[in-house]
């Protein structure tokens, strides 16, 4: 895959490439043969555009043009020539972060991060189109994108709660604390149900002890 | 000083009596009113991640940066016969190239690392490849465990084995074991007496299960940007151990640990792949000497799947006897792994920790083949072990006609374990999971199965953790440790904010840097139980400093003085009270520090392995071999987890990583030519979103007492048992047993067809 580029005369290796970019008029001469992505992160310092595979595979380089999603390790910066891309830096508005950005931090949905911008935008168009999406819908829309972390669970639901927000529906994360149990006066037998208990403790009367071991005195309910 | 504490999980509470080391504080006791610890806490750099601002080391520019770029042999088998950099020399823009294998040097696998290059731009590097003249003399190779087996096969290794392990890997033990042809071994165990066992049992089951290589496939690819000045080294790196990175670049290049400093602000994904310098990041370092100009050197994705480590492939033969009421007798497991030129392929920590078995055999073989070599990926061994020793179990309580899980339940030695497969079974519905195997349509087939998790790390001494409480009650927490992703810089600073008595907005962390204070690396799941407790050490000393300090304004004795929660006090006459924010304004300027080290784990705590169990609910499609996952239920022992929301999602992680090593994921070469036909994310299948079933996490919490925080970790166990229940679930759907992952459509109507051709459904 060689590129046999130095072969051209110094001059005439660079095009210069007029559009919007992030809603800013960009003139950015580059090399014609480069990638969105490349020129994105090489030459306007946009790296919050990550490169996965740079092979149209993993969805980690989606930005938009023209407010579709697109994959721009597959899309020449030329292509770009009198368009609007937008990127991860583009997202906040002056009023604060994109109800994705924000759904997305509260909820864990960003893991390492590094696919991040990549759903971001692809959401972003989602719901642009889609104001109520169902959850097959969203992971539809969001098929093309790979993440290694996550497990996509906490994106799903960061997605949700963002077109909650975006709908004007009020709608927070859940916060509670898992711990500070009370014990009776033997100090051993907690106070309120933990996860075991709420699971068992109910069940426990009929079932069969199949390992031997003692029933557990759990709490079913909070005193 | 001896200390009585409450350990165990809510099922089993008790007191024990145990050492706590001089000026650490006792173990968080169950009762705590926990203010930050136990919350559901978004990542610190939440924000940072989801607008772009996030750094990661691939994103490092420096002034006058060049691009490195790796040549690589694509022969699976080769010994260079000569190698010529200088027209690579001369090529436009290039700065520096350097050989990575010599003249006579054998190579070993297609992909294998030549020659790199650094230049102006990458497109330069990359012509510059083209430039370097060298000769190969190709020799016989093999891809394949089974071709690599058979007397007269192709040898990887001539002469003596030459492995080459990282942090994190398996011992494989080779330099003392014999090798015949490319077999090593075996690494042997032996409990008690098998053929007694087997003579006991009124069962007994055997089967060959097979698994495949498995890729770690982390979106930020290995590399790093290094940096000279002067005799100093400064590298941006995306690694799980940034002082294993600085004490492997400083002795390979020899140079004092105290020149080189590295720096993983952010990174993406490592799963047990990034462990030191590696050979592109050695290339880098050399690069960027003999060019006198930074270089930055990242893996493309071909790279990543060729030469970035992988897991193991594995061929287990488990055979395994019980008595009818339904004890194990007998456990034996042969096993053949695949790592390519790597050996550590073992298989064995389920079978010899998960159940509980008088007599037990273990023989391990290590396969070598002309491939990319096998490296620790999460939870080494233990997901191809899992799935073996967890079929198995299922085949013996068939044989023996019990319930799966009654069987299980009868061998668990482990009291926590035991509560979670019950909560698992009432989540998932086990009691009528036969009822539930038909559906409307009647090519789908309903199936659910069960798989068990064994680790057992609990972190260890030598991290150490410097807080600063400041004048106006603010605190900052100085810890090298990196994060990966997991939430490791929200945990420091959840910690500290927890014993401080501080709101978490008001501490501030600095991480992933080897100039701050010693941490540990990220493997072995050891993260937080090895830094959670320097951190609340730490933060617990800076509580007597500030104490001691307000102690003399107060003209008091610096015991009488108590630190709780926002409020610091003195017993006498007259009491004195504060509140934190005016105590710390009688703080110097310079407010108040300590510099804590990790007490040792306590010896007398409430010892257990770490546990857990999944569930798994799917679909089969008999007409389509296509596999569903509905539902996985996830019920785990993460010690006292610091931040729910981040340990929940290592758990979600797990599991879909697991679903995509059940169904999906599986690097293939090709036996005539030797090379990886799918070295790429789209060949090469990872599951996505579509792919996704409903995860339903339970956290079991147990204080063990072990370390000051209880902390244990969860990034290996949580991907332990998924493909082994999903495989099980499958085999319960279709009324044949699967022994092969991935289980492929081409798997499932090969089963489709032997049970058809036993007569019939069952």
């Amino acid at each position: 895959m060689a590129r046999r580029r130095e072969k051209l005369p110094p001059d005439r290796s660079k095009a210069l490439v007029a559009m919007t970019v992030n809603g800013e008029r960009v003139e950015a001469p580059f090399e014609p043969h480069k990638t969105m992505l490349e020129v994105l992160r090489e030459d306007l310092a946009l790296t919050g555009t990550k490169h996965g595979c740079e092979l149209g595979e993993c969805g980690t380089c989606a930005v938009l043009l023209d407010g579709k999603p697109v994959l721009s390790c597959l899309v020449l910066g030329l292509e770009c020539e009198g368009r609007s891309v937008e990127t991860v830096e583009g997202m906040a508005g002056p009023e604060g972060l994109h109800p994705l950005q924000k759904a997305f931090a509260d909820l864990g949905a960003a893991q390492c991060g590094y696919c991040t911008p990549g759903f971001l935008l692809t959401a972003k168009a989602l719901l642009e189109e889609n104001p109520r999406p169902t959850l097959p819908e969203i992971r539809q829309a969001l098929a093309g994108n790979l993440c290694r972390c996550t497990g996509y669970v906490k994106i799903f639901e960061a997605v949700e709660l963002a077109a909650a927000w975006l709908r004007g529906e009020a709608a927070e994360p859940r916060k509670e604390s898992l711990y500070g149990y009370d014990f009776d006066e033997s100090g051993l037998l907690p106070s309120h149900p933990g996860p075991v208990g709420a699971v068992l403790a109910a069940a426990r009367e009929a079932a069969v002890d199949e390992g031997g071991d003692k029933p557990r005195p759990y709490r079913a309910k909070a005193r | 000083m001896k200390e009585k504490i409450r350990v165990g999980f809510e099922g089993d509470f008790q007191f024990r009596e145990i050492e706590i080391a001089a000026g650490d504080p006792a173990p968080w006791d169950p009762s705590q009113k926990f203010s930050v610890v136990g919350t559901r806490q978004p990542r610190l750099d939440g924000k940072a991640k989801a607008t772009g601002e996030a750094k990661y080391s691939i994103d490092v520019r420096l002034p006058g940066m060049l691009y490195g770029r790796i040549l690589r042999c694509m022969l699976p088998a080769a010994t260079v016969k000569s190698l010529d950099l200088s027209a690579a020399r001369k090529m436009p823009g290039v700065r520096a190239a350097i050989a990575l294998a010599e003249p006579g040097e054998k190579l070993r696998f297609a992909g294998q690392e030549v020659a790199a290059v650094a230049a102006e731009t990458p497109d330069q590097a990359e012509d510059a490849l083209a430039a370097i003249r060298v000769a190969y003399e190709a020799r016989p190779f093999v891809v394949s465990l089974d071709d690599a087996r058979k007397s007269g096969a192709p040898l990887v290794f001539e002469g003596k084995t030459e492995t080459k392990t990282s942090g994190g890997d398996v011992e494989s033990g080779g330099k003392n074991l014999a090798r015949h042809g490319n077999v090593l071994g075996p690494r042997s165990t032996v409990k008690g007496d098998v053929d007694a066992g087997f003579q006991k049992a009124a069962g007994v089951v055997e089967g060959t299960y097979d698994t495949q290589v498995q890729t770690h496939s982390a979106l930020e690819t290995h590399g790093l940007v290094a940096r000279w000045e002067g005799t100093e080294l400064t590298v941006w790196a995306s690694t799980q151990g940034i002082f294993d990175m600085r004490d492997q670049l400083a002795e390979t290049l020899q140079i004092p640990v105290s020149k080189v400093r590295v720096i993983t602000e952010y990174m993406g994904g490592g799963f047990g792949a990034k462990f030191g310098p590696r050979v592109e990041g050695l290339a880098a370092a050399r690069l960027a000497k003999e060019a006198g100009a930074p270089v930055k050197l990242f893996l493309d994705r071909k790279e990543e799947q060729l030469a970035s480590g992988n897991r193991p492939s594995a061929r287990q033969t488990v055979k395994a006897g019980a008595t009818r009421d339904g004890k194990l007798t007998a456990l034996q497991l042969t096993v053949y792994g695949n790592g390519g030129t790597n050996g550590g392929t073992g298989t064995s920590g389920p079978v010899k920790n998960v159940y509980a078995c008088e007599n037990l055999k273990v023989d391990e073989y290590d396969v070598f083949t002309n491939a990319g070599p096998g490296t620790a990926m999460r939870a080494p061994g233990h997901p191809q072990g899992a799935f073996a020793l967890e079929a198995t179990m299922d085949e013996l309580a068939k044989a023996i006609g019990m319930d799966p899980l009654e069987f299980r339940l009868k061998n668990d030695p482990s009291a926590v374990r035991r509560e979670q497969f019950r909560v698992g079974a009432e989540k998932i519905g086990w009691k009528d999971r036969d009822a539930r195997r038909k559906t409307s349509d009647p090519e789908i087939l309903r199936g659910v199965g069960v798989g068990a998790a064994v680790w057992y790390n609990t972190g260890g001494t030598g991290p150490r953790a410097t807080v600063t409480i400041h004048k106006d009650g603010s605190a900052e927490v100085e810890h090298g440790v990196q994060d990966l992703g997991t939430g490791s810089r929200t945990m420091v600073a959840m910690v500290a904010a927890e014993e401080l008595g501080v709101p978490l907005d008001e501490v501030s962390v600095s991480i992933g840097d080897s100039r701050l204070p010693f941490a540990p690396d990220s493997g072995g799941s050891t993260t937080t139980p090895s830094s959670a407790p320097a951190i609340r050490r730490a933060a617990w000393e800076a509580k007597q400093a500030l104490a001691r300090a307000v102690a003399k304004e107060w003209k008091v004795p610096a015991e009488s003085v108590k630190v709780e929660k926002g409020r610091v006090s003195a017993a006498g006459n007259p009491p004195h009270e504060a509140t934190w924010a005016a105590a710390c304004k009688l703080l110097p300027s310079e407010g108040v520090a300590a510099t804590a080290e990790r007490a040792d784990n306590h010896e007398d705590a409430w010892k257990r392995f770490t546990t857990g169990c999944q569930f798994a609910e799917v679909e089969v499609d008999t007409a389509t071999g296509k596999v569903r996952v509905n539902r996985v239920v996830a019920v785990h022992d993460c010690g006292v987890p610091i931040n729910p929301l981040t340990t929940e999602s290592q758990i979600q992680g797990g599991v879909i990583q697991g679903v995509s090593y059940a169904l999906f994921e599986d690097r293939i070469l090709d036996r005539p030519t030797g090379r990886m036909v799918n070295p790429n994310v789209e060949a090469y299948k990872i599951a996505g979103a579509l792919d996704v079933p409903e995860i339903d996490v339970t956290l079991v919490s147990v204080w063990d007492g072990i370390n000051n925080t209880n902390s244990v970790g969860i990034g290996e166990p949580a991907t332990v048992p998924t493909a082994a229940a999903i495989a099980n679930a499958v085999s319960h759907a279709l009324g044949v047993r699967i022994r092969q992952i991935p289980i492929t459509p081409e798997v499932v109507l090969a089963a489709v067809r032997e049970r058809d051709s036993k007569g019939g459904r069952s």
